[in-house]
């Protein structure tokens, strides 16, 4: 059985989420897995310690180049370190999207994105869960790690392992990184912008996606928050069709959101929104496709049009 | 400036209610409507954008099969110059790798500065672009929400990262860019765009002419196969209410007030 490792991402020093739910993802693939760990960066001694209380081995790779992560050079890194047939877990998130599609290519493995879950292993066949069309329907894919494989996971598919009983050993990779050159300069990051409300704070949202269907239709919405007491938030087409300022965009790039009641109106219920919905509301999904993924996790369900119901709703609440 | 961009066909998931076929081996295909991958409809705007700027040209390719040639036509319609279609039968079953694969040939016919593709497609692996970019040796960024040119030899680019910030970096052409949405408004192709295109030949390669060979592509160069399709299930799901919508409008307010859904 293929070696396997982990790729750590962390912020301010502070490993991810996900560092302790690969540790779990690994154990699906092989319950006696004892992954390493392989953490890349500048100045990591404290985060590879504390990487190491989940992992019996960190693999620290540790330059001045690796302030801000560059997946090109981090590309480079690992195909220098790792050996040629392992298997490599990377958080399915904006950085492992951005290297590990390359990095299949540049190590001869197959690639297999978003990995929800797995079915089993026999013989060199790995068989993986994925969804498709934003969660829809779900597949069983088959993977050869013959030749060692990239399988980027999806954040929060994974229970973390919090038992943190490993106190493994950090063993030091930097000087063998390889070439730090790259044709991709980091200049800096540009924070987003605030807008008029602030969608976290609040505790009642009123969330419209694309089944709103025209921009004149989004005072329906308003009304309805308008009678509850509550704000507008909304998913991404609606931000990205300007009918909604980025500030009121729910999701993994937009806010992330701890309200007590969240109300999902023509939102068909994307892993990227749902990630940011976060502090287990009580959801209620309002959608005119009964098979809409958005009901599997929703407390509440009505099959409706909103364009109708909403009105409605916001009728009723008003004679109360 | 000489822009690739990579589009593909796929079941528009706005229009359709995505099924699980009866046999479980894909989806229900009766009545589908098809469209365009939503995010390589902001990538063909952004290439006409750039060229309109700069001057140079914008080519769209496709691999799919015959249908596919409908939406090279369509983003044609947009503005771009050049249209191609790779289909074959030996194409079939190919894994995101044997996709970038048969780009990466088109892309040594020609001579490109700027390669876009979309952020993911219909099965949500956002591989293609990476892939590419590797097997051509060039430079690569994913999420791509702003793009400026700095002079003939460099870009300034905006990525889309976690929260909503936005990464800046400098990138050195010739370079693949996978384009998230948002990055501009793409136009409206009305039925008189589609029709001034309409007899525009698109050329159309198979595996020969691409000098490819059989076991690189399609099934059969495929490490990742799908083996079936089936339902999700995460938790138990929502209790549905139901009745008339007076019903509804009723039981929903009296949940409301519980949980503190009304103030
Ligand atoms: C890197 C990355 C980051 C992303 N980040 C985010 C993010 O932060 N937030 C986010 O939301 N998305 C994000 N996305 C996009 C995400 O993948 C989905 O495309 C998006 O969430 C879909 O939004 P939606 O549910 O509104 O639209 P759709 O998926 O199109 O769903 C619309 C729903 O409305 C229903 N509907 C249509 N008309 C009506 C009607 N009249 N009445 C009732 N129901 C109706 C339909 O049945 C459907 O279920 C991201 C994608 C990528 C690649
Ligand atoms: N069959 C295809 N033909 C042309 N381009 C494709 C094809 N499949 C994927 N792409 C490109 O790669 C991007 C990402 O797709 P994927 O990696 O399949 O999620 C798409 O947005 C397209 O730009």
């Amino acid at each position: 059985m293929a070696k396997i490792f982990t790729y750590i991402t962390f912020k301010n020093g502070v490993p991810d989420d996900s560092a302790l739910e690969l540790v779990n993802a690994a154990k699906q693939i092989a319950p006696d897995a004892s992954p390493t760990a392989v953490v890349v960066g500048s100045g990591i001694d404290a985060l590879c310690k504390e990487v190491a209380a989940s992992y019996a081995e960190v693999w620290k790779v540790d330059n001045e180049a690796f302030a801000y992560p560059n997946a090109e050079v981090i590309r480079n890194v690992l195909s220098s370190i790792l050996p040629q047939e392992c298997i490599l877990l990377v958080p399915h998130d904006t950085f492992g999207m951005d290297l590990s599609p390359g990095l299949s290519i540049k190590m001869d493995t197959v690639f297999m994105p978003d990995t929800v879950g797995f079915g089993g292993l026999e013989g060199s066949m790995l068989k993986c869960i994925r969804q498709e069309y934003g969660g829809a329907v779900s597949t069983h894919v088959s993977c050869d790690i013959t030749k060692g494989a990239i399988l980027n996971i999806r954040p929060g598919a994974f229970q973390p392992d919090e038992s943190k009983a490993a106190a493994g050993q950090v063993v030091d990779k930097s000087a063998e990184a390889g070439d730090l050159s790259t044709k991709r300069v980091y200049l800096e990051t540009v924070a987003a912008e605030v807008g008029d409300v602030d969608i976290t704070k609040e505790d009642v949202l009123v969330s419209i996606g694309r089944g709103i269907e025209d921009e004149d239709n989004i005072e329906i919405a308003e009304d309805l928050a308008k009678a509850m007491g509550a704000v507008v938030s909304c998913s991404r087409p609606i931000v990205d069709a300007k009918w909604l300022e980025k500030s009121r965009q729910v999701g993994t790039s937009g806010q992330t959101v701890k309200p007590k009641v969240y109300l999902a109106c023509g939102i068909s219920g994307s892993f990227q929104h749902l990630g940011g919905l976060k502090g287990n509301p009580f959801v209620v999904a309002i959608n005119k496709n009964p098979k809409a993924p958005i009901f599997q996790v929703a407390d509440v369900g009505i099959e409706a049009d909103i364009l109708d119901f909403l009105p409605e709703l916001t009728e009723a609440i008003e004679n109360l | 400036m000489e822009i690739l961009v990579c589009v593909k066909r796929v079941p528009d998931t706005a229009e359709n209610e995505i099924e699980v076929n009866k046999d479980g081996t894909g989806i229900e295909t009766d009545d589908l409507v098809y469209s365009v991958n939503e995010w390589d409809n902001y990538a063909v705007e952004e290439a006409i954008q750039i060229r309109d700027k700069v001057g140079g040209s914008v080519t769209i390719v496709s691999v799919g099969d015959e249908e596919s040639e409908e939406v090279v036509r369509r983003e044609m319609a947009m503005g771009a110059d050049n249209g191609l279609l790779l289909t074959d039968d030996a194409f079939e079953g190919s894994d995101g790798k044997g996709t970038a694969t048969l780009l990466k040939a088109v892309v040594e016919k020609g001579n490109y500065d700027l390669i876009l593709t979309g952020a993911q497609a219909d099965d949500g692996a956002g591989q293609v672009g990476g892939m590419l970019a590797t097997m051509l040796d060039m430079p690569y960024a994913s999420l791509v929400n702003a793009i400026e040119m700095l002079d003939d030899k460099k870009l300034k680019i905006g990525r889309e990262i976690e929260g909503g910030n936005q990464e800046m970096s400098e990138i050195e052409l010739p370079c693949v860019l996978s384009i998230q949405t948002g990055i501009n408004e793409p136009r409206y192709v009305g039925i008189r765009g589609i029709r001034k295109v309409a007899s525009i030949e698109i050329p159309v390669y198979g595996a020969g002419d691409l000098g490819l060979s059989a076991d690189a592509i399609g099934a059969a160069g495929a490490g990742v196969k799908r083996l079936d399709y089936f339902v999700p299930e995460l938790g138990e799901g929502a209790e549905m209410l139901e009745g008339s919508t007076e019903e509804i409008v009723e039981k929903l307010i009296e949940l409301l007030k519980a949980k503190g859904g009304i103030k």
